[in-house]
């Protein structure tokens, strides 16, 4: 007995289908695509009136377990995962200890199926233990189940290391995912270095800290003529220097996050701590440049950059907090509301932004696309449909987010990853 | 024109006629320490808690003084914390001491925002006196006060505000208040220590201290933090003199109407050589003496003000 979505108007990164059809999930594929097909002994779903999109990929998520299991586990991460529309989410190696060897890679692979929600795919680390001296095996890593490396939450700031990393990942065909940040340069700043920072007194954080590793990192890619994800693009400057290099066909790609199209350094006024992350909100030109790089494709992807922080971490004033806000419940509606309902990108653009693309960056094959013999992850949303978000709301174990009081419009309805209903309003 | 003000939080936060207020009740309170009998009873049964978590002499006397001279009961706490991500400290220190009924918490916190997680927490009436970066507003209504004293007016003047600008709270705060009461402010200081933006606060930026000091009616010279050279936004100390420090020899060459002006602690011989500190343009100890009339109209005013 399969799953079957009845009415469904498909939205795919390529197409959005004007007539409904239905869509049969079977042994957690989909095999079939038609014009009413036969509910015979089916579970049957009733899509009317709905969008059916693939299950969105989140390319950019912290779980924080192991290490930090009171701000986020892999079963907290993954109910808000599925709740938010996402059926793949791959996490971020700064745990606690670091997905720097296969047997993190492998205890958290296995916890995820043992939650059963959604997709889990460890990013594993570029150096060992994100120390900046020597870099993981990352072939038997590879092995274990990476697709992808990164040392999130800091670059990888020695250069040369960071060169051998991008030859080494290209021979194994894997992907190096680059945080742009030059601690140097930061130099313990808190918020975007700016008018605001200055008004307000909180130590800034230069543009410069992001785009000079961009460029760096374009360069050591065309050098080397390996790929390069540049994570969490935040910057006017950033998304030009990404423009010039592709228009090279230099292999870079990049993503960007909803709060940095959504909120600019003016949210740190507030001293919410919420508004504390990393990189920094910046400024409203700075939010203008990344909406119009996502609209042309110089931003391929849309990314949570999910950051859960315990209350306690993150109620001690701006410049002791943690960085990082959650996203993972509020990513959809905000592109939704945002981008989608303002006419940057249209709702195809939006499929290939949190879907098709991120399965093409990291190589998953069988998803992003709603296609007979492709996975069966599938979201079921309104649109149009306004709810608010509340602190209560949030079903991840931590609240951190700057949106609490927002009304957004987007929601989601039904999550089905693997052909099993994983989430329903 | 009332006072609705349960906080002084910053000078950003008041508009022209609030600030106007408080100067002008100042002037009435620095008549009471001029008196045999230094104390009025505005204040009598209510409870004023100093909160240091930084060093200071002059600023948690003043605010003392300030206190008892409205017939306040206070007391003074000092806490030591090395290190800014303590905040959790700051909160819960806080809720303690105000849990023995306080009326208003006089808070001094290297944490820019800190007084913010203060008034969002507590249920009292919190005086800033001085967080991280961001502003010390009772020092900068102590110079305004001072100005006013010397020019009789601040709308029209022209103020410079010379030094570490990228550090300094009291910078800030001059700036909302000076130009909120039409004063024009220029500031000087090493490239290093201006703060990116600092024009769209409404001031010019001149890095030439002569020059500066030619226009100026009156000098607010800034205290340099000697970590600033381990910090290497310095060359060095003798660098930092020679290009901002004040000496007789430029201040000779400005209006000899020109006012100096300090926060304290002064280093003598960097920022202000002591013929200057101790000449007949610098107005330092009337700041001082100003200093409690000012503190004395914040604390009645904030504590006078019913909130619902």
């Amino acid at each position: 007995m399969g799953l079957l979505i009845k009415n469904a108007v498909i939205v795919n990164a390529d197409k959005m289908e004007k007539k409904p059809q239905d869509i049969l999930c079977e042994d957690g594929k989909i095999t079939q695509i038609a014009v009413g097909i036969d509910a015979g002994t089916h579970e049957v779903i009733d899509a009317a009136g709905k969008k059916v999109l693939p299950g969105l990929i989140d390319i950019h998520t912290h779980l924080r377990q192991p290490g930090r299991e009171d701000k986020e586990t892999i079963e907290t991460g993954s109910r808000a995962a599925v709740k938010g529309g996402f059926t793949s989410i791959m996490c971020m190696p700064n745990t606690n200890p670091v997905i720097d060897n296969p047997m993190v890679v492998e205890f958290i692979i296995r916890e995820a199926k043992r939650v059963g929600l959604c997709n889990v795919y460890p990013i594993g680390a570029i150096t060992k233990g994100q120390k900046d001296e020597e870099l993981t095996d990352m072939g038997e890593l590879k092995a274990a189940g990476c697709l992808a490396f990164s040392d999130d939450g800091k670059s990888v700031l020695n250069s040369r290391l960071f060169r051998l990393s991008m030859e080494y990942a290209k021979m194994l065909d894997v992907l190096i995912i680059e945080h742009c940040q030059d601690p140097l340069l930061t130099s313990g700043g808190v918020m975007n270095e700016g008018a605001v920072s200055t008004r307000i007194g909180l130590k800034g954080d230069p543009a410069i800290a992001e785009t000079v590793t961009v460029a760096r990192d374009i360069e050591i890619a065309l050098y080397l003529g390996a790929k390069v994800h540049l994570a969490h693009m935040s910057l006017k400057r950033s998304c030009e220097l990404i423009r010039m290099a592709k228009a090279q066909g230099i292999k870079v790609t990049a993503e960007a996050c909803p709060h940095h199209f959504a909120l600019t350094d003016e949210a740190c006024s507030s001293f919410d701590t919420s508004t504390k992350v990393n990189p920094p909100l910046r400024t409203q030109e700075d939010v203008e440049a990344v909406k119009a790089a996502i609209a042309d494709g110089t931003i391929d992807c849309i990314v949570t950059d999910h950051a859960p922080h315990t209350k306690e971490d993150k109620e001690v004033g701006f410049d002791g907090a943690p960085f990082g806000l959650i996203g993972l419940e509020t990513s959809l509606a905000l592109t939704l509301t945002e981008l989608v309902h303002k006419g940057i990108i249209d709702l195809s653009q939006m499929v290939d932004k949190m879907s098709r693309a991120p399965a093409r960056i990291v190589g998953l094959e069988h998803k992003g696309m709603i296609r007979q013999g492709f996975d069966a992850d599938i979201v079921i949303i309104d649109p149009d449909r306004t709810w608010t978000v509340t602190q209560e709301g949030f079903v991840s174990k931590s609240k951190n987010s700057p949106f609490i009081g927002w009304t957004l419009k987007g929601l989601v309805e039904t999550t089905i990853c693997g052909g099993k209903v994983v989430y329903k309003v | 024109m009332a006072w609705k003000h349960k906080h002084l939080l910053g000078l950003e936060d008041l508009s022209r006629e609030d600030i106007e207020l408080v100067l002008e009740m100042a002037k009435s309170f620095k008549e009471v320490s001029s008196r045999d009998i230094k104390k009025v009873p505005a204040l009598r049964g209510k409870t004023v808690v100093t909160l240091f978590f930084e060093a200071s002499t002059r600023t948690r006397i003043s605010f003392e003084l300030a206190a008892k001279r409205l017939s306040a009961d206070t007391l003074n706490i000092a806490v030591n914390v090395s290190s800014t991500s303590k905040g959790e400290t700051l909160l819960d220190t806080a809720r303690n001491i105000e849990a023995m009924s306080v009326d208003a918490m006089v808070v001094r916190h290297s944490l820019s925002g800190a007084p913010f997680l203060l008034a969002e927490g507590l249920k009292c009436s919190v005086v800033n006196a001085g967080d991280g970066c961001r502003e010390h507003p009772t020092q900068a209504l102590l110079d305004m006060f001072t100005l006013q004293e010397k020019f009789g007016r601040i709308e029209g003047l022209k103020v410079a505000i010379v030094g570490d600008i990228l550090h300094s709270r009291v910078a800030r705060s001059n700036i909302w208040g000076l130009t909120k009461l039409g004063a024009k402010v220029t500031v000087c200081g090493p490239a290093t220590l201006m703060p990116r933006g600092i024009e769209q606060m409404g001031v010019d930026v001149c890095y030439d201290l002569k020059q500066v000091l030619k226009q100026s009616d009156a000098v607010i010279a800034l205290r340099l933090q000697k970590e600033r050279q381990q910090d290497k936004f310095l060359p060095s100390m003798r660098e930092y003199s020679r290009l901002f420090g004040i000496n007789q020899s430029k201040l000779n060459e400005a209006s000899p109407h020109l006012i100096v002006m300090h926060p304290g602690p002064t280093n003598r011989g960097l920022e202000l050589s002591a013929e200057v500190a101790d000449g007949k343009q610098s107005v330092i100890l009337d700041q001082v003496t100003n200093g409690v009339a000012v503190r004395m109209a914040v604390l009645y005013l904030v504590l006078g003000t019913k909130t619902e």
